[in-house]
């Protein structure tokens, strides 16, 4: 009982990795522009559908890495200019809104290109327990869970060494604290936020494989963002590690109730239980694990 | 020169605080009122009134919901669908377990009980805001959705999930064709919008809009935050739960959950956005531009497969029209971010001057 329990708490805490990558996505962007992109879970769909349509159209495993990663650092570019730009200074809600508007024709244009069937994605990791653990402890870990883990963790130190080590890095840190007085010590604003949409584009490519290689490239992926949100509450918009702590308690949380508690209300509780979680957590500490506690004044 | 109000006088304060100053606007009004009344339901074909003007009405009812929560209140919401699925539900087990009870007040009955579970939903929003509280919004939204298909009790233990709506009749009448029950539900919106306008514009709205602008300032001078952000709520889901009692009843007749998913939620947030946040009117023309744009789409692929005999597989056509309604709805907010009210409002002071140029 106890190993299962492990068990599932470990699952839980690999896919967990998976979610923060997701959430990382949508962090970047909201630390250095304040927009909430909810069209992060659509490009993490258009980046796996692009790297499968190339991959069936014949093009080895790197090139066809490359040629998306291309792909995906125009999208944001794109984004950035065509949409983003025109939208500066209005309100929060509109710019979530045009995400939104955003996120549809993304999904339009990517079943457009590369038709909507499910595919496979094949990263050649296999999805089998590790040998010696099943073996010493009884308890099932997945390969290729942890492989995911692996890269993610490896993605979220690079960013993290990336904001904190590099010029690029600190000026994205000072356009998230105060635009107005980046703008004044000479920060390029624009080039900054074409920036981070380049990177988030980069994000939703890795995050965008390794689901894809999971839960296969379909339309669902789409519907990882809203797997995403909760993450970002219970960790804060603004943080980094936030995101990543975020998305293990998610993943944890929510494969232990719907494995112990599920059985007894009907099951399918997955979909809602990461976001009560976080609804209780907030009546707690409303900005979140590790958001920056505003002060309100008059 | 034809919109002017130059030479009207108010001569009482009732004149002062009519909610229509000025005569051109009486009149417009009245003429609308008058076509929607009376000359739509002599004309129009039944596809007109179930593809197009009954859930033009019903969602533009929803979004007024909405508008009032977060339009006036300034709470950023999720949800809406959720609290419509209730008020559906709601109804449907009144109409069910109370022989006898008059559909106008079941549909009242299920708007209650949104209500009762927009304020539990609602109770977040005294710690959280802005985005937090819209992603906590969405709880609402998934648990609600849920617990519909998961509790036997709501569904009556009906295996499938789809239930069918029970005939509407009131006193007597029953309202069956399409014809009569776009005039049903075009009576209970108007009547409700006129309720949602006169809020708006009196106590609880003034309120609803310190809250929005900056809470601390409005408790500072007096206003409760608690009670006013709750009621908003509770105003919010009423409506939305009494346009979720005429969606199932009115338009799709069947009462399932499905039909209030978190694509619902969105298209009424994009309403008010579109019609303009925090507009009475916003409602209404964002309401007919998310109803008929898709339509539109539909059938202009349609048209131009057919007459250039391209072949377009549907699937393409499904494709293409979610780029343009994604690309149309980024074009409007870039291009009028405060939605087709403010156009309609620049029009009119365009109108005050027209034809001369000063």
């Amino acid at each position: 009982m106890i190993q299962f329990v492990f068990e599932v708490a470990i699952g839980g805490l690999l896919s967990g990795v998976m979610y923060s990558l997701v959430a990382l996505g949508f962090v970047l962007i909201y630390k250095a522009s304040g927009v909430f992109n909810f069209a992060q879970g659509s490009l993490v769909f258009f980046a796996a559908l692009t790297f499968v349509g190339l991959t069936e159209h014949g093009l080895s495993f790197g090139v066809a890495l490359v040629v998306t990663l291309v792909v995906m650092v125009i999208a944001g570019l794109l984004i950035e200019r065509l949409v983003l730009r025109p939208l500066v200074n209005q309100p929060q809600i509109s710019l979530f809104m045009a995400t939104i508007g955003l996120s549809f024709f993304i999904e339009g244009l990517a079943q457009l290109a590369w038709g909507a069937n499910v595919r496979g994605l094949d990263l050649g990791i296999q999805d089998e327990p590790i040998a010696w653990i099943a073996d010493g402890t009884g308890i099932n870990i997945s390969k290729f869970d942890l492989m995911a883990a692996a890269i993610a963790a490896v993605l979220v130190t690079a960013l993290g060494l990336f904001f904190s080590r590099t010029r690029i890095g600190r000026a994205l840190r000072a356009v998230a604290d105060d635009h107005q007085a980046a703008l004044a010590v000479g920060i390029p604003l624009q080039q900054i936020w074409g920036i981070v949409w380049a990177v988030a584009g980069f994000v939703a490519l890795v995050a965008g494989m390794l689901w894809g290689a999971r839960n296969g490239v379909q339309f669902a992926l789409t519907f990882v963002a809203l797997k995403a949100l909760p993450v970002l509450i219970l960790g804060g918009f603004e943080s980094i590690a936030g995101a990543i702590v975020g998305g293990l308690i998610v993943g944890c949380t929510e494969k232990l109730a719907e494995v112990f508690i599920g059985p007894h209300v009907g099951g399918g509780i997955e979909g809602w239980f990461p976001y009560v979680l976080a609804l209780v957590f907030l009546l707690v500490r409303p900005e979140g694990l590790f958001g920056e506690k505003i002060i309100r004044r008059i | 020169m034809l919109y002017r109000e130059a030479g009207q006088f108010k001569s009482s304060y009732a004149a002062d605080s009519a909610i229509l100053p000025i005569r051109q606007d009486r009149i417009g009004l009245a003429i609308i009122l008058a076509v929607a009344f009376v000359v739509i339901p002599l004309t129009a074909s039944p596809y007109l009134f179930s593809a197009i003007l009954i859930p033009t009405l019903i969602l533009a009812l929803a979004a007024l919901g909405l508008n009032i929560l977060t339009g006036y209140a300034g709470q950023l919401s999720l949800g809406a669908a959720a609290f419509m699925a209730v008020g559906a539900f709601a109804s449907y087990n009144f109409v069910l377990r109370i022989p006898g009870i008059p559909l106008l007040l079941a549909f009242a009955g299920g708007g209650v009980m949104a209500a009762a579970v927009g304020i539990v939903f609602g109770l977040p929003s005294l710690r959280i805001r802005g985005f937090y509280l819209a992603v906590a919004t969405l709880a609402a939204q998934f648990f609600i959705v849920w617990c519909l298909t998961k509790i036997g009790w709501i569904t009556n233990y009906n295996p499938s999930g789809v239930i069918t709506a029970q005939r509407m009749q009131i006193a007597g009448i029953t309202f069956d064709t399409p014809a009569e029950k776009y005039l049903l539900v075009l009576t209970i919106v108007t009547l409700m919008a006129l309720a949602a306008k006169n809020m708006a514009r009196g106590n609880i709205g003034r309120q609803w809009m310190a809250i929005r602008d900056m809470d601390v300032a409005a408790e500072v001078i007096g206003i409760r935050p608690m009670r006013v952000k709750l009621l908003a709520f509770a105003v919010s889901s009423f409506y939305c739960g009494v346009a979720g009692a005429l969606f199932a009843y009115a338009y799709l007749g069947t009462v399932e959950p499905e039909a209030y998913s978190l694509d619902l939620s969105f298209r009424i947030l994009f309403m008010i956005i579109i019609g303009g946040v925090g507009t009475v009117l916003g409602a209404f023309l964002g309401s007919a531009f998310i109803v008929v744009v898709p339509i539109f789409l539909s059938i202009s692929v349609e048209f131009l497969d057919n007459s250039l005999h391209l072949g377009v597989p549907s699937s393409v056509g499904s494709n293409l029209q979610l780029m343009v309604f994604g690309g149309l709805i980024i074009f409007f907010l870039i291009v009028e971010p405060f939605g087709l009210a403010r156009i309609w409002q620049i029009t009119k002071e365009k109108l005050r001057l027209w034809p001369f140029p000063h």
